[in-house]
């Protein structure tokens, strides 16, 4: 059985990604494309800072949609980089062209998440095996094989010769993703990026596979950067975590300082979010309500401020979190208390453009003090919601009502204890220019 | 168990033919699952679980065959005509499956998806009860009644999946069979969901059957778990006891290889689960069991069954009169190849 | 190993080369060998008549009683629009040549034209499917506008047209009907093959290809090819049944093979058009017959390989499961 790793000593930069960008580009409807129209485009990585070490495992954690699969493509180059650098080696891997980049492939290589997928099905095992080999015209053919059978039971799949002539659906999902790691590995690079390795195999492989992956770290001094939604077994496999949400590194530092003491709300919800298998454990918890937005239309300020339940002034308090208010409340509601109080706060479309202020009109047959003194019940009825402390003024003007938010300030890495958190609540400047505005706004507030 | 079974199981067997033989995929398996319960099904993939989801509620694919019983209502639901199940379907038994993006049909409108369900199954209710009852439901899933004329495509997949169990649950059957309902779905979403499925006993009474291959979404959401493994309930139990003290050995070394925060160390089971054509005779863990006995090659275990409806399929817990002579000398095992095990 | 343009000893690695290469090929068609039921039989029927056909054309120089233009033996001329006799079994023509050698003959003409063009359209239609759907952009938009302008084309005045450019450059023979026909199939192929690598392109093996450094001509021929070509078979039978159909059009307006050529059954059958107002029935409905049996054939062989490697309407063979017998824990 193999022993949770130490954190090596680990000397050098393997690899020093600097602002990193990735965004995609979106298709448009046809009409807007037929009009010329820019569709916008998903941040899918935005401006990341990180280095990855020799010898390392760091692990980018986060849920669908926070950009880690990007980052983990744009660092070996399967992706084209927005804007930043990625420095491998010293090498600038964004700049390189397709040529450069395929002779790249020999020090870094990807083992994806779905090992029946990533293998043709119409190649044996041991063309699979061989074929980078012959990608970069390595060894004679008779060397190539030989090669083939040494890495196939290196990685377990032993004796080579009962696998080499099989085709990858005549194997099981483990064996498969020994022959996806064998072929990821015959070429000897330095780094390999697993994408969800384990996440689609049953529990009692998975170990398994983890346990070769640190096996071949120690054999071949390979350096991982370990993709994944399950900070279970990144806790297992990381020297290091760093935790994305919609496309950027919220927090980073070493797996101890991560899991004894995380400091980002996000960390904090991911890591009660995980069931836990010994009922003497499992313990009521509070969650963040709905998903991670939409990368198209982030939130303002911090990503994560409309789940955050500590955000305050600062965050990035906007109409869309007046909105998903109104939405939540309502859902909860009787249907004619509802039908009542969207009559009266009238049409809400305004609310889904992104700003901090906002000029509502009143539904039909109510004024804008009606609207003022609705959202005043709503927040008598929770005072102590977030979201209050965003709202800098409500007020009514004839049939409309004015609402506006505390401007956002971006939240920025700083170092915390041992980690890099990028979150207001570790921000004295942050926390100063809230306690700023707290004052004259709770005397504004009540009058409406 | 204390309430009366909403479906009582005996015997249930279903079979595939292949052409490289029968698979067994369930092989004379019993539970009960009582009013308002959440029962757990666990095992890792090819276990037949999933064929197990179906076959209570009568859904098998072409070529299968089962006998046995499932009684629902007073009525044996095995060799029930189609028609009859297909109108009890709804109404009475519903399914939850693993992929939401494809059951909703992408032209119609949420709206549109309730009201054709209402109305196939209640068409009595009035367009206003339709929509009372399809918003409340929703609500209780946490999606605003302010969306409920969009389409498909405008929801996430949590929502996705929220709107499908709340189409399943707007019939308030009796009985919800969800299939890996969050396998698809991110953590926090999936937490998101297991404690909306938990929380359906209480405001739906329905008795639910959980089928998944993650043990901690059993110790979150089930009261009672039945572990599977090739086609058998190895144990089945409060979730509490049987995670807290597991009886069989095979529930033992699931728990130990999962991975979870407070995994120190990594373990794993030796080999792999049989296939289910010619599974090993006897028990059919034997071959990867740390445990064997002797006499677990050579007999077929028999159920044995403890105080507050636990049960369990393994010669360790007897029952001694049957085991013969020598039967307890721990078995001699061949090595199983690393080759074997992934 | 299916060895690459990379490697060049090819002395050392050609045995191991076909083997594995027949290996992939006994795979693709694993399934036709598990064939149930209707798929089976159409398989079967498809393929028996077929292969009668081929045969036919095969051993045309034995088995037929004359040459195709033979109107005479032994000096002595046939008669004319001879109704069937032990002579001439399917009787004579009004050039007074035998209906039966013709129709044998005819069988070879008709399989030489199908193969040429199957061979064309293939040849062509593949690998700018492939190419088109791999590489996408502005390629792919000029490919898809020139295919599909062929497509919208009334197949047959398509063929017409071609034919009748081609006559005075190529002749009126074999080769220049073979042309006619494949510019009608090559956007059928076309499009068949790059819709298929469009999907092909994402699946997670081709990223990983990509990721190994692979070139993408590599990659498109080690994993994007051997995934798309399987739908060739199917659609190549269908298409030899409709090619047969085009060939006897062409002939029966007159710009198919020329009399002098060879046999073809559509000329024939243009010839005994007026033949049939007077009650000669030989002369058509020989010649109709043949074309309806290999068309038919045709069409069996290549819907019951559709069904059986197609996998979207593949039906796994389904085996009836027996509960009485006693498992061994009853």
């Amino acid at each position: 059985m193999q022993k949770k790793p130490d954190v090596g000593a680990r000397s050098d930069v393997l690899v020093a990604i600097r602002g990193l960008k990735t965004y995609y580009s979106l298709r448009g409807s046809f009409l807007a494309r037929l009009l010329g129209r820019e569709a916008g485009y998903v941040r899918a990585v935005d401006d990341v800072t990180l280095d990855l070490h020799r010898g390392e495992v760091l692990g980018l954690v986060g849920e669908s949609g926070s950009g880690k699969t990007t980052l983990g493509r744009t660092i070996i180059g399967l992706v084209p980089a927005t804007e930043g650098s990625v420095e491998f080696e010293g090498r600038e891997v964004t700049r390189m062209s397709e040529r450069e980049l395929r002779h790249l492939r020999r020090e870094m290589q990807i083992v994806f998440q779905d090992p029946h997928a990533s293998l043709n099905p119409a190649m044996t095992i041991a063309q699979l095996v061989e074929h980078p080999l012959q990608i970069h015209k390595i060894g004679s053919k008779s060397e190539r094989q030989a090669r083939v059978a040494e890495t196939l039971s290196i990685v377990g799949l032993d004796p080579p010769e009962q696998f080499m002539d099989k085709y990858p659906s005549d194997l099981s999902g483990g064996q498969k993703q020994r022959v996806v790691i064998a072929r990821a590995i015959i070429l000897n690079p330095v780094l390999l990026v697993a994408d969800e390795p384990v996440s689609m195999l049953d529990m009692s492989v998975r170990a398994k596979i983890l346990e070769l992956m640190l096996y071949l770290r120690d054999q071949l001094n390979l350096t991982y950067l370990y993709i994944t939604h399950d900070l279970a077994t990144a806790k297992f496999f990381c020297d290091r975590i760093a935790i994305l949400y919609l496309g950027r590194v919220v927090e980073i530092g070493p797996s101890e300082a991560i899991y004894a003491d995380p400091k980002h709300p996000y960390t904090r919800a991911l890591l009660r979010a995980i069931p836990d298998p010994d009922p003497r454990r499992t313990v009521p918890r509070d969650l963040p309500p709905g998903e991670v937005p939409d990368a198209a239309r982030p939130p303002l300020g911090c990503s994560f401020h409309p789940r955050c339940p500590l955000a305050f002034e600062v965050c990035g308090w906007e109409t869309r979190d007046l909105g998903d208010l109104l939405e939540g409340r309502w859902a909860l509601q009787e249907p004619e208390r509802y039908e009542a109080e969207q009559a009266v706060m009238g049409d809400l479309t305004v609310l889904a453009d992104p700003a901090t202020r906002v000029r509502l009109k009143a539904g039909d047959g109510h004024s804008g003090a009606d609207v003022v003194s609705l959202l005043e019940t709503i927040r008598d009825e929770s005072p102590d919601a977030a979201f209050w402390r965003g709202v800098k003024r409500v007020a009514a003007d004839g049939d409309h009502a004015d609402v506006e938010f505390h401007d956002p300030i971006a939240p920025r890495p700083l170092p915390h204890g041992d980690a890099t958190v990028e979150c207001h609540l570790y921000d004295d400047d942050a926390l100063a220019e809230a306690e700023r505005r707290r004052a004259p706004a709770q005397a504004e507030v009540p009058t409406g | 168990m204390s309430a009366a079974p909403v479906v009582s199981v005996r015997d249930l067997r279903v079979y595939y033919g292949t052409p490289r033989g029968t698979v067994r995929a369930v092989d004379r398996v019993s539970l009960d699952i009582g009013e308002g319960e959440v029962l757990g099904l666990v095992g890792e993939s090819g276990c037949g679980k999933s064929t197990l989801g179906r076959g209570i509620l009568g859904l098998l694919p072409e070529g299968a065959a089962s006998d046995g019983e499932v009684i629902y209502g007073g009525r044996n639901l095995v060799g029930m005509a189609p028609k009859e199940l297909r109108r009890l379907r709804g109404p009475d038994l519903g399914l939850i499956f693993q992929e939401p993006m494809t059951r909703l049909n992408p032209l119609m409108r949420i709206e549109d998806h309730f009201r054709e369900t209402l109305e196939q199954h209640e068409s009595k209710l009035t367009d206003k009860e339709i929509r009372t009852r399809s918003l409340e439901t929703l609500g209780r899933m946490g999606i605003p009644p302010t969306r409920f004329r969009q389409y498909p495509h405008e929801f996430s997949g949590g929502m996705r999946q929220r709107i499908m169990i709340a189409l399943a649950l707007v019939l308030r059957p009796k009985l919800l069979v969800a299939d890996e309902p969050t396998t698809s779905l991110d953590v926090i979403v999936e937490a998101q969901i297991l404690g909306i499925l938990s929380d359906l006993r209480r405001n739906f009474g329905t008795a639910l059957l959980l089928i998944t291959h993650n043990l901690g979404i059993v110790a979150e959401a089930c009261d009672r778990v039945a572990v599977m493994y090739a086609g058998k309930i190895a144990e089945e139990g409060e979730a509490r006891d049987v995670f807290g003290e597991p009886a069989h050995p095979y529930t033992r070394e699931l728990l130990r290889s999962t991975i979870s925060l407070e995994t120190a160390e990594l373990h794993s089971i030796p080999g792999a689960p049989p296939n289910l054509i010619d599974p090993p005779r006897a028990c059919r863990f034997h071959p990867r069991c740390p445990s064997a006995m002797v006499v677990c090659a050579d007999r077929d275990p028999v159920e044995q069954r403890f105080e507050e409806g636990r049960r369990v399929l393994c010669w360790l817990h007897g029952p001694e009169e049957l085991i013969p002579e020598g039967g307890h000398a721990p078995l001699e095992r061949e090595e199983i190849a690393v080759a074997e095990e992934a | 190993m299916a060895v690459g343009a990379e490697t060049t000893q090819a002395g050392e690695s050609t045995p191991l080369y076909g083997r594995r290469r027949l290996l992939g090929m006994r795979r693709a068609l694993g399934p036709v060998g598990e064939a149930r039921g209707m798929a089976r039989a159409m398989l079967w029927v498809g393929a028996g008549i077929t292969l009668a056909f081929v045969l036919v054309a095969l051993l045309a120089p034995v088995i037929a009683p004359y040459d195709f233009d033979t109107f005479q033996a032994n000096g002595k001329r046939f008669p004319q629009l001879a109704p069937p006799s032990s002579d001439h079994l399917m009787g004579t023509n009004v050039q007074s040549t035998d209906v039966l050698s013709r129709i044998i003959w005819g069988t070879q003409t008709e399989l030489k034209v199908v193969l040429v063009s199957l061979f064309f359209s293939i040849a062509i239609g593949v690998p700018l499917g492939l190419l088109s759907g791999y590489f996408g952009g502005w390629l792919d938009r000029v490919l898809v506008l020139v295919m599909d302008a062929l497509f919208v084309f009334p197949f047959l005045l398509l063929a017409v047209v071609i034919a009748f450019l081609l006559a005075d450059r190529v002749g009126q023979g074999i080769l220049t009907a073979a042309i006619a026909i494949t510019v009608v199939y090559v956007p059928l192929y076309f499009r068949v093959v790059r819709n298929h690598t469009i999907s092909i392109r994402e699946e997670p093996f081709v990223e990983a290809a990509r990721a190994l450094g692979a070139r993408p001509f590599t990659v498109i021929r080690k994993y994007v090819f051997f995934n798309v070509v399987q739908n060739v078979p199917p659609l190549a039978t269908l298409n030899a049944a409709d090619a047969i159909l085009t060939l006897a059009a062409l002939g029966f307006l007159g710009y198919g093979i020329q009399p002098t050529q060879g046999a073809e059954w559509g000329y024939d059958i243009n010839r005994a058009v007026s033949d049939a107002a007077s009650g000669i029935w030989w002369t058509g409905l020989f010649p109709g017959l043949a074309i309806v049996l290999l068309v038919t054939g045709l069409t069996l062989l290549g819907e019951g390989l559709n069904e059986t490697v197609n996998p979207v309407l593949r039906k796994r063979p389904q085996v009836k499961v027996d509960l009485s017998e006693p498992s061994e824990d009853a």
